[in-house]
């Protein structure tokens, strides 16, 4: 059995390293679309611009605050950044029928997708939600953060600006 | 092993990649994440905590740390864990440490495959489903192989195979089942050109598992495999949508449904209207003996292979989680009915920012059973236990869970929402309080936000449970203060000033702090932890009473 594992693990890396194309920053995950349709996250794009993924889920309180106050603030961001947002939601199985109607109650006016086996979730390393990522044009991540905490949004804004101008996303 | 070594080097080495090596380390990605949970216990003899309880094991400890490795398709992780011992109210099994979880994955657009350790869910999860949940300790990975194949744009096959993790304990022939299980879901719209854009969305999908255990019972002769299969859609036409699953298994006796052989089913139907502003949701639901475990015998949580949605809405607040609810595998019916509705801004109710408005009613009840033969008690160990008609509510009921909610921005700088619940909770059978009477509750909540500057503000929470039953009446207060974007410092108190014993009308304190940078988030708590449960989806643990600091380190990268 071991044997074979290593050798199939070995396989596997001379042909992902043949295939080798052009890398992805996204894993390649298949999640569902609020209307039940499966969404492969590699295919998460922007024409160039900005994306925030924002991983959240219904039971989370301050996952919820964050993403209202993204809300509110959405329309005025796409017009200055282009940014788009995604919220990921990480709710379990009955997510599907309960998030849409949450989402569209709320008035929400971002893209929403559901990872209710948070596939998704493992696969970008989030510990804790509120979880969330900012991508620059090529989809590499250039910023992130958990913990949601009043006055997110503004430090959230100056990234996506950052961006949207050509500017270096700058650590700190 | 070396000869392995030997053979893994070459064949890494034989590729003819040292032209391109540049080029594949900047494919290459590491990420990962780990978590610290430690705890230090003090004795507190008013909750009854004695140094010989503790026992000198005053400190505990839960932490994990995972790592993934990432070249183009290629991808590969690791778990290590560890449990020095468990945190008080984990699974006392849990406690080692380890590497549990490892995996390596190949993945391209339409293929995949991934070896080790994996998490996977077919349809609501209603024949399969493993996850792992930290907060519970929970996780039923299963340890084999998974494929899934997409022939066309559309179509999902999936194809799994392997036993489940059971805390420490390594697999040996018959020390639990094998689980197989293969899934297809074919989303109509993807398929057919001609539906691509059309306003009725419509996927369907069916699964079937199956679940091998060696039969070593002396009295009873027990099926070494139980199938199980289910059938699903979801439907979406314009603003409404409808999904449904139905799950049906074989006799599959257990130490959960008392080794009766009667086969089980699942059902649930959710029906949505939404539109900007507004959303209705219903969902029916019953469980009729539909524990599934890759052992028997197992009664806690571990090695379900299935998962039973929850339909009573998951509480976060201080009191209003007091009664969480757990899924009755056995048997429960129930409905659930929500609306959440925004009152448009600079409309006459909602005001310059608009109103959030959520009221919820949820119930569930047993299922009626009736004697499977004529002369037959319910439940009999060996018989067929029982028969029960599909859409009969037994008098009983487990729970009901009844909810309004209002969040409204009052200016740019205060913001409040307000809650009120009304619950029935048969604590008796949830609980498992023989003899305990049916709890009827009250609870109120308002969750204030006031914003001093852009990085600072001050939160704070005031709750009242008032119940006749149980523990009786209880306050709480929470204080919080957030300094964006580093820091937060919180207090706060539940008082259980209507306890029938004057002893224990206790107050549970807490003071926090907390320091998050970027994706490191360190907290440290000292205080008393009221005894309690915590659920997640359904799932619960009993947390003990407890008094001590509690930090937490959480991070990724």
């Amino acid at each position: 059995m071991k044997t074979f594992l290593v050798v199939l693990f070995g396989l596997i890396l001379s042909i992902s390293v043949y295939s080798q194309t052009q890398g992805s920053k996204l894993p390649s995950v298949n999640v569902k679309t609020l209307d039940g349709t499966t969404f492969n996250t590699q295919k998460i794009d922007n024409d160039g611009k900005p994306i925030v993924i924002a991983f959240w889920a219904l039971w989370c309180k301050p996952c919820k605050k964050e993403l209202d106050a993204y809300n509110e603030l959405y329309e005025d961001w796409q017009e200055e950044t282009g940014v788009k947002i995604i919220a990921v939601s990480i709710d379990d199985a009955r997510s599907s029928s309960k998030v849409k109607p949450f989402v569209n109650g709320k008035g929400w006016e971002f893209d929403v997708l559901l990872d209710p086996n948070q596939e998704f979730k493992r696969a970008m390393s989030v510990n804790m939600i509120p979880h969330t990522f900012v991508l620059d044009g090529k989809g590499n991540i250039v910023y992130q953060h958990t913990s949601y905490y009043e006055g997110v949004e503004d430090e959230l804004f100056d990234v996506i600006d950052k961006i949207a101008k050509g500017e270096k996303v700058s650590e700190k | 092993m070396k000869k392995i070594f030997t053979a893994f080097v070459l064949m890494f080495f034989f590729v003819p990649v040292f032209a391109q090596f540049g080029k594949v380390l900047e494919n290459s990605r590491v990420q990962g994440s780990f978590e610290v949970d430690g705890m230090y216990y003090f004795p507190d003899t008013k909750m009854g905590i004695t140094d010989s309880l503790i026992n000198g094991r005053n400190f505990a400890m839960n932490g994990f740390g995972e790592i993934i490795y990432t070249l183009g398709d290629f991808s590969a992780g690791v778990r290590y864990e560890a449990y020095l011992p468990p945190i008080a109210g984990f699974d006392k099994r849990l406690e080692g440490q380890g590497i549990p979880y490892m995996w390596a994955s190949y993945n391209t657009e339409r293929f995949s495959i991934t070896v080790g350790n994996f998490y996977e869910q077919f349809g609501n999860g209603l024949v399969l489903r493993t996850y792992q949940e930290w907060t519970l300790g929970y996780d039923n990975s299963l340890n084999g192989a998974k494929v899934q194949f997409e022939p066309v744009e559309g179509v999902v096959l999936k194809g799994v195979y392997g036993v489940q993790r059971f805390f420490w304990n390594k697999y040996t022939k018959n020390s639990r089942g094998i689980v197989k299980g293969l899934d297809g879901e074919i989303d109509l719209n993807d398929l057919i050109t001609s539906m691509e854009n059309s306003k009725l969305r419509l996927s369907i999908g069916g699964s079937f598992v199956s679940k091998y255990q060696a039969d070593n019972d002396p009295i009873f002769k027990l099926p070494r495999n139980v199938g199980s299969g289910a059938a699903r859609f979801n439907l979406g036409i314009g603003k409404f949508n409808f999904s449904s699953e139905y799950a049906h298994k074989i006799n599959d006796p257990s130490a959960i449904n008392g080794y009766i052989y009667k086969p089980g089913d699942a059902f649930i139907f959710n029906a949505s209207y939404s539109t900007k502003g507004l959303g209705i949701l219903g969902v029916f639901k019953r469980i009729d003996n539909f524990s599934y475990k890759s052992d028997r015998a197992e009664t806690a949580n571990a090695l379900d292979i299935n998962f039973l949605p929850p339909i009573i809405e998951p509480n976060t607040y201080m009191l209003s989680s007091m009664y969480p609810y757990a899924t009755q595998p056995n048997g429960e019916i129930g409905f659930q009915f929500q609306v959440n509705y925004k009152v448009p801004r600079k409309s006459k109710l909602g005001g310059k920012y608009g109103m959030d408005i959520t009221f919820n009613y949820s119930q569930l009840n047993d299922i009626v059973r009736k004697p499977a033969g004529d002369t037959s008690a319910i439940n009999v160990p060996g018989t067929l236990g029982y028969t029960s008609d599909f859409f009969k509510f037994s008098d009983h009921i487990f729970m009901r869970d009844v909810r309004f909610s209002v969040h409204k921005k009052f200016s740019r700088k205060f913001k409040g929402t307000f809650i009120y619940l009304n619950q029935l909770f048969d604590i008796a059978t949830i609980q498992g309080h023989a003899g305990a009477p049916v709890i009827h509750d009250n609870i109120v909540i308002t969750d204030m936000t006031y914003k001093f500057t852009s990085r600072s503000s001050l939160r704070w929470e005031l709750q009242g449970l008032f119940t006749e039953q149980d523990k009786g009446d209880w306050a709480a207060a929470l204080v919080e203060y957030t300094l964006s974007p580093h820091w937060f410092a919180s207090i706060s108190d539940q008082w259980n000033y209507g306890n029938p014993d004057d002893n224990d009308k206790l107050h549970y304190y807490t003071v926090a702090g907390g320091y998050s940078i970027k994706t490191t988030r360190i907290s440290l708590t000292y205080g008393r932890q009221r005894e309690g449960v915590v659920c997640v989806g359904g799932v619960c643990r009993a947390v003990p009473a407890s008094s001590g600091f509690y930090l937490t380190i959480s991070s990724s990268f």
